[in-house]
């Protein structure tokens, strides 16, 4: 029983082949499109082509571009982890599986309720597209999040949740909202209804790009800080940057790894709290009742 | 033109510089909260993993505001240049009197 077949582990290796293949193609297609640069050099995502739209014109950029590389490779990840389940678990990489799936289940069940379990594969995989694209920095590409476009995307994606939960106790009651405390407030509750995407897809971007930021000039004054104290070396040792080694990736750490996970963690905790805070399901189970008591 | 083109970049410059004045704010908020949450770790060791949570999401919130200022200052050291100075230039073409 705990043997493999051949035709099973061919599937494996071609799953772990298919996860590393975007992120090498990003790298490569990286190198061969990049303009050499010469010191400071922040730019935003690159336009590859243009797609003639009726509209307006579609440009593909690098941003859209790793954000399906981060797309595929999250398929095949997922492939892989769900490959050969049983009942009975014979795989070690089951295990894990079982723990994703579990955690993100009781973090959902604690944050939205009972009512809302079936939201747990969205938020994981916001989560799972959203800190595998901000960590593509680690791999030197650019990060499809710290463009605006691609976080505001998210976002407006949340918003419609969101304003279909609160709708979903009624249109009546969604209008009345509005009013609340008075209806002297109606506008200023209208904006602020437009503040939350905006808010979710702003900071999320500004995050990653600060640390891009960050990253980019602390990078070049060391450049400059070596050549000012080590300039006094013989030969082409004094061209090498010796402070450039090694110190930007401390650096990394804080401004790549943990920011951008800890990024991921709030978009999705925010998600989850906008979405169950919009919906009032004792609203929504009384006129349930009232509806099926009046078509009886 | 080159002053005014001047005048431009300089005042983009000092505008971004003003922007990020809004950084004090974000910065005394999440010290406070992180010295309150020191506070509750300290008086109930056991709830460690809850208040590290709750406290960096309040934290990421806090620091909504600043980010609003960066990506404000972002804008006018990195957009706000080339546009305006194209306007400019549109606007001379233009002008009857040049």
């Amino acid at each position: 029983m705990s043997k493999t077949t051949l035709r099973f582990k061919l599937l494996d290796i071609f799953y772990v082949v298919m996860m590393i293949v975007p992120i090498v193609f990003g790298i490569v297609l990286q190198v061969l499109t990049k303009p050499a640069s010469e010191g400071v050099s922040i730019t935003g995502a690159r336009i590859f082509f243009t797609l003639k739209m009726p509209i307006q014109d579609f440009p593909v950029t690098e941003s859209q571009i790793n954000s399906a590389l981060v797309l595929v490779t999250l398929l095949f990840f997922c492939l892989y982890m769900t490959h050969g389940l049983t009942a009975h678990i014979k795989l070690r990489r089951q295990h894990f599986a079982e723990l994703i799936v579990e955690k993100v289940d009781g973090l959902v069940n604690e944050n939205m309720g009972e009512y809302f379990i079936g939201f747990s594969p969205f938020i994981i995989a916001i989560m799972a597209l959203s800190a595998l694209s901000s960590l593509l920095s680690l791999c030197g590409l650019f990060p499809p999040t710290s463009d605006i476009n691609i976080v505001g995307g998210w976002a407006i994606l949340v918003f419609v949740i969101i304003t279909y939960y609160k709708m979903k106790c009624g249109l009546l009651n969604y209008f009345k909202g509005f009013a609340e405390p008075v209806a002297l407030l109606a506008p200023i509750n209208f904006i602020s209804e437009f503040a939350t995407p905006i808010s979710m897809a702003f900071r999320h971007y500004g995050n990653v790009l600060s640390g891009t930021v960050i990253s980019v000039l602390i990078g070049t004054a060391l450049g400059g800080l070596s050549t000012m104290l080590l300039g006094w070396l013989p030969g082409f040792l004094a061209d090498i940057p010796f402070l450039q080694v090694g110190i930007p990736a401390v650096l990394s750490i804080y401004f790549d790894v943990f920011s951008g996970c800890l990024q991921a963690f709030i978009f999705a905790m925010l998600t989850m709290m906008y979405v169950s805070g919009a919906f009032d399901i004792d609203t929504y189970k009384a006129r349930k009742a009232k509806k099926l008591s009046k078509t009886k | 033109m080159e002053l005014a083109i001047g005048i431009i970049l300089g005042c983009c410059a000092l505008g971004a510089g003003m922007a990020m004045i809004a950084g004090i704010g974000p910065g005394i908020g999440e010290g406070n909260a992180v010295a309150k949450a020191c506070e509750a770790i300290g008086r109930q060791p056991e709830c460690k993993g809850t208040v590290t949570t709750t406290m960096l999401m309040g934290c990421a919130i806090a620091e909504t505001t600043g980010l609003y200022a960066l990506v404000i200052a972002i804008l006018l050291i990195f957009v706000a240049p080339n546009m305006l100075v194209d306007i400019l230039v549109e606007t001379i073409k233009n002008f009857p009197m040049a």
